[in-house]
């Protein structure tokens, strides 16, 4: 057993073999560890009661619901969700609006990395003040929105289609994707661009075979939060459609209106729009934490 | 306090250690005397940051005991040892003036408040910080920040020993050679004990009393950077301490003679015999082999490298390759060349250690 | 920052971005402004109205001032509210998630979760939760003794808004919190523990100055966000009982789309949007000085 060089006076007794021994926090530290998981544990059930009893509820047939508060369904059934997976106008509902989301998403990210490159690299005439102005759309309230739009899409012929509702919602989301972009994209030296351009390679094949791979995780973090931007969106989505592009915001609220109000029935169609969320976010888990680092979101 | 002592020190970041290459520190032991400046030099990951702060107590080692003096400190909190700590970066508090900086220490320690002005302004003095007492730490310069950095460790009266991770690290090349003066002072003023963590030699050399190098969680050699220099007991400290390196030629070793392929070395002592299968090997400096006219081992030149003062030779010794002193006044014509190299300067390195001959 | 290449070449990139703001925003916000000087009778006649319509607006003894200066409170109410509630929760939740380990990423994507629901359902949701009948909240509230009762009492509907607000974005600004308490090198709470400060001057003199450029952007973002909301009151208490939730969105919605009383609502738009460029240049200033600062 090779044993270094001891400055060591023999003075103190040989030792047994050690018992290996853990590194514990001192007292203090372990009672503040154990407030702060009661102080977690405390936000994450207030955070997921509200989900829970919409779970709840959509497994519950409409007469138990009716007929007292109960904690959980004593007889689950899943007639809601078979009846959405079935009618037509409930699940075109979702299929629209994961069309016009997904369209958002691509529209926006595709003409926000130019523009975020633009800004990040250059300095042109009027870039602070296109800057701001793209800035301020993000700020625009809906409701200013949506009777001017409502007069622009019939005007051009778009009304009641998911393309209206697309691109529509790119008021707030192009510059939304154009900030968070411009982020990443201040995280890429410029000695890159300029190796390229020495080594000869031309601005497109540089943007794409070398760009854009450095900031891959920059675009998926974007797309995730053009996503999210979109896919929470009603008033706008409900306002641009009427029959034909019908996204599922403007299905739920149809069960407003009638008079027995189909809880059940809402409630599941709640829960399976949750769904597509809890989704994405799984998938940028490890990223989420990166994009709201930018501090742009 | 007058020494710190590591008995049997060893860490492992694993749960259940499994082997050797599992423990980040193998097992140490080792007395650190009072008002004594040491270095631990070594490559990144050879554990040094890992020894120091188990010994500030930001760590707890899963074996073996610390101990302050005589008292068993092993578990003890680090805010109730007497030690500061500088890192590699200043770490201050920005929304503080540089003042309230030095006294927030003592403050927390409840101390008395014209004790504590008292303090602060000694060790603002003494550290060249006056002038800036009462500006915010945030707008100074990184080396005055690494100055407030330590004086917030030395202004504790009670503190007697402060470590050192690679401080310099972010100060401007040009500025380090004063804040190493200003850390002279401070030990020679203070009179206390030292650890500074470097893998930079140059800095370790020339700020402590003892070096101690290390390398893959192992203590390899602890003397003074002269000893460290002359006779280094394991290769890596050989090849590690100088610019360039030791040089290190396979060798078979019998009594007072080496064979190195097929030229043979006088040792100038007699050494035992190496077991079999040892990896027996020859470590010369190079600034102890030089290149001569005259009689001695015949090598190849391959290159010559003028570095103003000194001639460096890369030269082959058959298959090996060396690097050799080339003296002022002598010239090489062509590409041989033979090479001298004085007996007290040669070491006998069997699997990595060095063995002690027997002067004759 | 000022070493970028001038190159007015740029304009390229930024084209397709310009075009579409242009047909987003700016052409609609020309309709708007065209309807806010304008007065018609019916039948597609306009006649110019001048200032009469944003006179009107900003005279609270009109019947439509009157409207539109309460919804100006409300609305400022309600996002001292929320910003009283969420900031400081948020900065509680974020100093308690785990930093490391297993649990970090399903923590994180079930504190975002709130975030990615379709904001009417999130609606929805609360709509069925504060019922006294089906709604676990409701029925528990009401049975320890609380009147509550978000349909017909104002102070209950207020509450509920506020409640579900809170549920609905704390999060974000914990996430905000959460990156930038990640981005504090271990070296200062090292430095910390030998310097022997407490847990409450740790959070004052590191962590809460590190925070100072996330803060300024949760609150903004906050407070811009909830001077907009529409789809959560909408749903959970349509605006009443009454006026009691009627915030300007709503407001605005109900006349420019149920009303379709085109000259206000043009003009309430455009004080609407007036208000939340203000808040938004002050956004814009704020970042580009932090920015700056922190470059020097």
């Amino acid at each position: 057993m090779d044993h270094p060089v001891a400055e060591f006076a023999p003075s103190l007794p040989p030792r047994a073999t050690a018992p290996l021994r853990r590194a514990r926090s001192a007292g203090r530290g372990a009672r503040r560890e154990g407030l702060r998981r009661v102080v977690l544990g405390a936000y994450l059930i207030a955070l997921l009661l509200p989900i829970y009893w919409l779970i709840n509820m959509s497994l519950k047939s409409n007469v138990e619901i009716t007929s007292g508060l109960t904690l959980w369904p004593h007889h689950p059934v899943l007639d809601h969700y078979r009846y959405i997976f079935t009618d037509p106008a409930w699940y075109g509902g979702f299929l629209h609006s994961i069309t016009y989301v997904v369209l958002n998403t691509v529209i926006s990210v595709t003409i926000a990395l130019p523009a975020a490159y633009a800004f990040n690299r250059y300095r042109f005439l009027g870039d602070k003040h296109l800057f701001f102005w793209l800035l301020s759309n993000l700020m625009a309230p809906p409701a200013v929105y949506a009777m001017p739009f409502f007069n622009l899409y019939s005007a051009v012929g778009l009304f009641d289609t998911v393309w209206a509702v697309a691109l529509a919602h790119c008021l707030f989301n192009v510059p939304l994707a154009v900030w968070i972009l411009e982020g990443f994209i201040a995280g890429v030296p410029r000695e890159i661009d300029e190796t390229a351009a020495i080594d000869g390679y031309s601005f497109p094949r540089f943007f794409i075979r070398i760009f854009l791979p450095l900031i891959a995780n920059g675009i998926g973090v974007t797309a995730f939060f053009c996503f999210m931007f979109s896919w929470v969106e009603q008033l706008l989505a409900t306002t641009l459609t009427t029959v034909n592009a019908k996204p599922i915001v403007s299905v739920m609220t149809r069960t407003y209106s009638s008079a027995g109000m189909d809880w059940g029935l809402l409630a599941a169609a709640g829960v399976l729009t949750m769904i597509p969320g809890a989704v994405v976010i799984w998938f940028v888990r490890n990223h989420i934490a990166r994009g709201f680092a930018l501090g742009r979101v | 306090m007058a020494r710190i002592t590591l008995d049997g020190i060893a860490h492992a970041y694993r749960a259940v250690p499994r082997g050797d290459a599992d423990y980040a520190l193998k097992p140490l032991h080792h007395v650190w005397e009072h008002g004594l400046a040491y270095a631990l030099l070594g490559p990144s990951g050879c554990g040094k940051t890992t020894l120091l702060n188990i010994i500030s107590g930001l760590l707890i080692p899963t074996e073996g005991r610390l101990l302050f003096d005589e008292r068993d400190v092993t578990l003890l909190p680090t805010e109730q040892r007497n030690i500061a700590q500088v890192f590699q970066f200043p770490v201050i508090y920005d929304t503080m003036t540089v003042a309230e900086n030095l006294a927030f220490p003592l403050k927390n320690r409840r101390m008395e408040r014209r004790a504590i002005a008292a303090r602060v302004a000694e060790i603002g003095e003494m550290l060249g910080l006056t002038a800036e007492m009462g500006r915010r730490a945030r707008g100074l310069t990184a080396d005055a920040r690494q100055k407030v950095s330590l004086g917030r460790g030395l202004v504790r009266p009670d503190v007697s020993a402060v470590l050192f991770d690679e401080p310099l690290t972010v100060i401007d090349p040009a500025l380090k050679w004063e804040l190493r003066s200003k850390l002279k002072i401070v030990h020679r003023t203070l009179d206390l004990l030292m650890i500074y963590v470097t893998h930079d030699q140059v800095e370790a050399l020339t700020f402590a009393d003892r070096v101690v190098v290390m390398n893959d969680g192992r203590v390899l050699q602890i003397g003074t950077p002269t000893e460290l220099f002359e006779r280094p007991d394991h290769t890596f400290v050989g090849y590690f301490i100088g610019s360039p390196g030791m040089n290190l030629l396979p060798a078979q070793v019998m009594g007072r003679h080496a064979r190195v392929d097929g030229h043979v070395l006088d040792l100038g002592a007699t050494y035992p015999a190496s077991p079999p299968g040892g990896r027996v090997q020859l470590g010369v400096r190079p600034e102890y082999a030089t290149l001569a006219a005259g009689d001695g081992i015949p090598v190849q030149v391959r290159r010559v490298e003028d570095l103003g003062r000194r001639r460096l030779a890369r030269v082959a010794l058959g298959p090996h390759e060396l690097v050799a002193t080339l003296p002022p006044g002598l010239s090489i014509a062509g590409s041989e060349a033979v090479l001298q190299v004085e007996p007290p300067n040669l070491h006998v390195y069997v699997d990595d250690r060095r063995v002690e001959g027997i002067a004759a | 920052m000022n070493d970028k290449a001038w190159n007015n070449r740029a304009w390229f990139f930024v084209l397709p971005v310009l075009a579409f703001v242009l047909f987003s925003s700016l052409i609609p916000m020309m309709t708007v402004v065209n309807y806010s000087v304008q007065d018609t009778m019916g039948q597609n006649h306009f006649f110019w109205n001048g200032a009469g319509w944003f006179q009107n607006l900003l005279d609270p003894t009109t019947d439509i001032g009157g409207r539109f200066a309460r919804a100006i409170v409300r609305n400022f109410v309600f996002s001292a509210a929320i910003l009283a509630i969420e900031i400081p929760l948020g900065i509680l939740v974020a100093l308690s998630l785990p930093r490391r380990g297993w649990a970090v990423g399903p923590t994180l994507v079930i504190i975002a979760l709130p975030m990615l629901i379709p904001w009417n359902v999130v609606g929805t949701i609360w709509q069925i939760f504060a019922r006294q009948d089906i709604g676990l909240l409701g029925a528990v509230v009401n049975k320890i003794g609380i009147h509550y009762n978000d349909t017909e009492d104002p102070v209950s509907a207020w509450a509920t808004i506020v409640v579900m607000d809170v549920w609905h974005w704390t999060s974000m600004v914990a996430l905000l919190c959460y990156a930038g308490l990640k981005a504090i090198p271990d070296a200062y709470y090292q430095a910390a523990r030998i310097d022997a400060a407490r847990r409450w001057s740790v959070f004052l003199n590191i962590e809460l100055p590190k925070l100072r450029k996330v803060l300024i952007i949760a609150v903004l973002l906050r407070f811009m966000e909830s001077f907009m909301i529409y789809t959560e009151p909408m749903v959970v208490t349509g605006g009443g009982p009454g006026e009691a939730t009627s915030f300007m969105s709503l407001d605005l919605v109900k006349i420019a789309l149920g009303q379709v009383d085109l000259g206000n609502a043009a003009a309430y738009s455009l004080i609407y949007n007036l208000i939340t460029l203000t808040v938004c240049w002050i956004f814009f200033t704020t970042m580009t000085q932090l920015e700056a600062r922190k470059g020097a």
